[in-house]
Parts: C-alpha cells; structure tokens; sequence
C-alpha cells in the first residue's frame, strides 16, 4: 500500500500576517511518526525544553512543535514547500 | 459577590486538558466559552419544545414561537431598546453591517456621499462598505488613529461634513480594546444629519450597554462572544429607521401578504410588521433561546461586574507583561480598554508564539485578527493577542506570564 503525504497532515493552514507563514497541523494519531521522521532527515538547529525544534531541511528553516504542529516561514513558492514537505513525510 | 473560580464550574470544557496543560482560554475576543445554562437550555428546545415559529397553531409551535419571541424581549432590554421591534436577530456582527449597507445603503447612498469609518475597524466594517461604494458611487471615508492605536477624534470631527450619510464605526478595537467613545462620535453625525452605526462586538459582552444613551441609530453584535452559540447575532436600528427601510432578504415570515394579479401577471407583497420583516425564512430558534440563556447569564452576574473583572485581569497582566524584556504590547492603559492585548514578542512572530503557548495549554490568537489596516498603521506585520473573559483568573494570567518568560529564555 502507498503512502501519501495525506496520511500525515490534517490541515495546512496559511496564516494571516504579512510573513507569508504556513502552519502544517499533523494527523494526531500519526504526530509521533511524523516527528520521527522529520528529526531523522532535517538538522536540529536548536532544541528548546525538548518540545521545540528549529529545523532546516533543503533551504527551508522551520519550527517543529511536540504537539504536531510545524510552522514554515516566509514561503513564497508553494509548489516547492509541498515538495520539502513530501521529501520529509516520505 | 463575583466569583470566577465560582464561575468557571458552569463552564465544563475548562475542565479539559490540552497538550497535557489544563486549558487556559486566553481567546474570548474570537469566540467566547458556553455555560452549561446555554447548552441545556439548547438542549431541552430540542428535547421539549421544537418547531417552526409564528407558522402554525399547534402547541409546540406556539411555545417555540414564545420562547424565540422572549428572546427578542430579553435582548431588547439588555441594551435598553425600547421594544422587540428594535431588534433583529441576524447571524452575527458581519451579517448585522451587510445588513444595514444592503438594506439602508443601497437606498439612500449615491455618488458624492461618504460612508465614514476608521482605521481600527475590523475587515467586516469596511468589507461591506468598499464593495457597495462600487455599486453606488460613494465614497469610503478612512479616520486616522493615534501612535497608541486609539480613535483620533479630531480628526473624525474634522472629516464628517454634509456629504458624510452614516458614520459606521466600533466600539471598541478588536486589536486594542481600546473603547471608542461612541456618544461623542454619535453628536458629531447627528450635527450632520448623519447616522451611526456602531460595532458592538467587542463591546456589548464586555460592558454595560444603553442604546438610548449611546443615541446609536444601529448597533451590531453577536451572540457567540457573549456565552451564546455561533450562527445568532443582533441588529438593533432605531424603529423609525427601520419602519422606513426595505427588507434585506425575502422570503417567507417576512412577508404579510403575496397576492398574485392576472392582470398584471405580478405579485403584489407587503411587508410582516417589525421586527419579523427582516427575520426571513426559518429563524435560527434555538441560537435564538442560547442567547437569551447568555444574556440571564450575564445579567445575573451584573455587567458592572464583568467589566471591573477584565479591567482588573487586564491591568494585572499587563503589569506583569513588563517584566518580559522582550515583550512589546500594543495599545492605551488598562484604564481606556477592555480586557484585550495584543502584544509582541522579538525574535519570534506571533504565529510561532501562540504554537509555543499552545504547547502549554494556553490558546491565543495570532496574525491579523481581521485587522490589517491597523496592524499597518501600527507598523506591524502581525500580533498576538491575549483576550479575557468572566472565567479568567490571575492564577491563568500567573502561567500565561511564565509561557512567556520560557518563550525569551529559548531565545
């Protein structure tokens, strides 16, 4: 069977600001694989109270939080942000 | 005697816990938490009463149609309208100002006049203004606000004149709370022949309301900031103002008649009496009985009480606020505001503070806050913002400082 990166996100949220943020919310029963993974391929720029991660992965500096939500910043290419986020679920 | 540990056992998902943190619900300014008064009264409509209003002569009907009625009354002097005839029940604060622009708007608004409204308005007073100016030819007004985010009322003064028709404006920022004074602004219209509507939102759960003080031809707010559910909301219009204006939707309740004429081969319609001509359609009943579960709510705890609540919260968190180096806050002293802040923290945008805060429990709200032109005028790409309510504590307020002094030492 197939994965797909619908397995693991619930929603992609844009959020409202002038910083151009998307803000991945993670399948909840599937948040502890999902930080598996993504601590296994991106490198680990800072670690705060072991529940926050600020991550690079291709370029890209983002933010992982142990409660499965993930936020991007500053993302002017769509297309290529669902790539990274492919490359990093799969 | 107010008692918000008291309080917060009427309110049963404060109980919960988020993110293994007991649930600290710091955004009232979006949405407000139910009590169990409003959910039960929801549920025995559904158990005792249901069914269609003001339709037919059966029992149920009669006793859903007494209650959604009641609900009218009880609204009516909350605010101190003079009767139900006064007040309509709409979706919500947006649907109550789409409601006045299409239905008084579009009749008495035409190129040359100006429509006024200020830089702090949330995007659903300016929204429904811009697209009809491209209907009607008019002109949107923008008044300035001060470096603090409050109203400049100078300059509002100086920019009503006899072209200005209605002077839609809040009463208190969604951003800043800071409280407009809507009396002063509803002289300077009257002055010009002009009327005042004004967005309540913010303002109607927060503070004692008198509509007859005010002297505000409109007044719009909804239900689900104020302990009632989602989908019900007000429109109160001075009776005159509304006797004169045509129905915003058609259908059926609003209408009293609807004769067909062969030899026109039209219908012939006239209007039901105030307030139901504005009420197509089937109402939303039970929304309808929520409020008027929240407003009993309310008054039982007096809202002279609930203001001075949120003053206090505001006042306490926002001097303990200072104690972070890194936190910049928004907005007038405790004093001019209800119990809103928007705030700021460097290094961090607001949407990675409230996911920061969210890891502890604690639910924010971040980004524009359907503000941008505010948030433009204040320099800012965004905020977060902390809001309180009746079931807030300063214990909260303790944790919620502490979140953000953990948030700067991670820096």
């Amino acid at each position: 069977m197939s994965v797909n990166v619908e397995d693991y996100i619930a929603r992609i949220e844009e959020a409202c600001g002038a910083e151009k943020d998307f803000i991945v919310l993670f399948k909840y029963d599937k948040k502890d694989e999902v930080i598996a993974k993504i601590l296994k391929k991106a490198s680990v720029e800072k670690t705060v109270a072991g529940i926050i991660f600020d991550l690079t992965f291709k370029g890209f500096s983002f933010r992982l939080y142990g409660t499965g939500k993930a936020i991007f910043k500053k993302i002017n290419d769509k297309e290529e942000f669902y790539k990274v986020l492919a490359d990093l679920l799969l | 005697m107010f008692d918000p540990y008291k309080i917060r056992e009427d309110f049963p998902i404060l109980k919960r816990k988020i993110n293994n943190h007991q649930l600290i619900y710091f955004d009232n300014a979006a949405t407000t938490q139910k009590p169990k008064q409003v959910i039960e009264a929801i549920k025995e409509f559904y158990e005792k009463n249901n069914a269609n209003v003001h339709r037919a002569v059966h029992t149920l009907s009669l006793e859903a149609t007494e209650l959604y009625e009641s609900a009218h009354e009880e609204v009516a002097k909350f605010i101190n309208a003079k009767d139900i005839n006064e007040i309509i029940f709409v979706r919500g604060t947006t649907e109550a100002i789409n409601f006045v622009a299409y239905a008084w708007g579009l009749r008495n608004l035409k190129r040359g006049d100006e429509v006024l409204v200020s830089l702090m308005e949330h995007h659903s007073n300016i929204v429904p203004w811009e697209i009809l100016s491209k209907i009607k030819g008019f002109k949107v007004k923008y008044v300035d606000v001060n470096a603090d985010g409050t109203l400049n009322y100078e300059a509002l003064e100086k920019a009503i004149s006899q072209k200005t028709k209605i002077v839609s404006i809040t009463h208190v920022s969604n951003i800043t709370g800071a409280i407009n004074n809507v009396k002063r602004v509803a002289k300077a219209a009257h002055e010009h022949d002009a009327l005042v509507l004004v967005d309540g939102a913010q303002s109607v759960p927060h503070i004692p309301i008198d509509v007859k003080d005010l002297d505000a031809d409109f007044l719009a707010f909804s239900g689900h900031k104020m302990l009632a559910p989602t989908g019900i909301g007000v429109l109160y219009g001075k009776r005159e103002l509304l006797e004169k204006m045509e129905p915003f939707h058609g259908g059926g309740e609003m209408i009293r008649e609807v004769s067909y004429n062969p030899a026109t081969g039209r219908c012939l319609i006239s209007w039901n009496d105030l307030p139901w001509k504005f009420e197509a359609g089937t109402p939303n009943i039970s929304g309808g009985i929520g409020l008027m579960a929240a407003i009993k709510y309310l008054k039982k705890l007096g809202m002279e009480n609930v203001k001075a609540h949120e003053c206090a919260l505001t006042e306490y968190a926002l001097k303990r606020m200072e104690e972070c180096e890194k936190v910049t806050v928004y907005g007038p002293d405790a004093s001019s505001r209800c119990g809103l802040i928007p705030f700021n923290i460097e290094g961090f945008n607001s949407h990675d503070v409230a996911l920061f805060l969210d890891s502890y429990g604690i639910m924010i709200r971040s980004g524009f806050h359907c503000a941008q032109p505010l948030h433009q005028k204040l320099g800012l790409s965004s905020s977060a913002r902390a809001s309180f309510y009746i079931y807030n504590t300063k214990e909260e307020i303790d944790q919620f400082i502490g979140a953000l002094k953990e948030i700067e030492r991670s820096l």
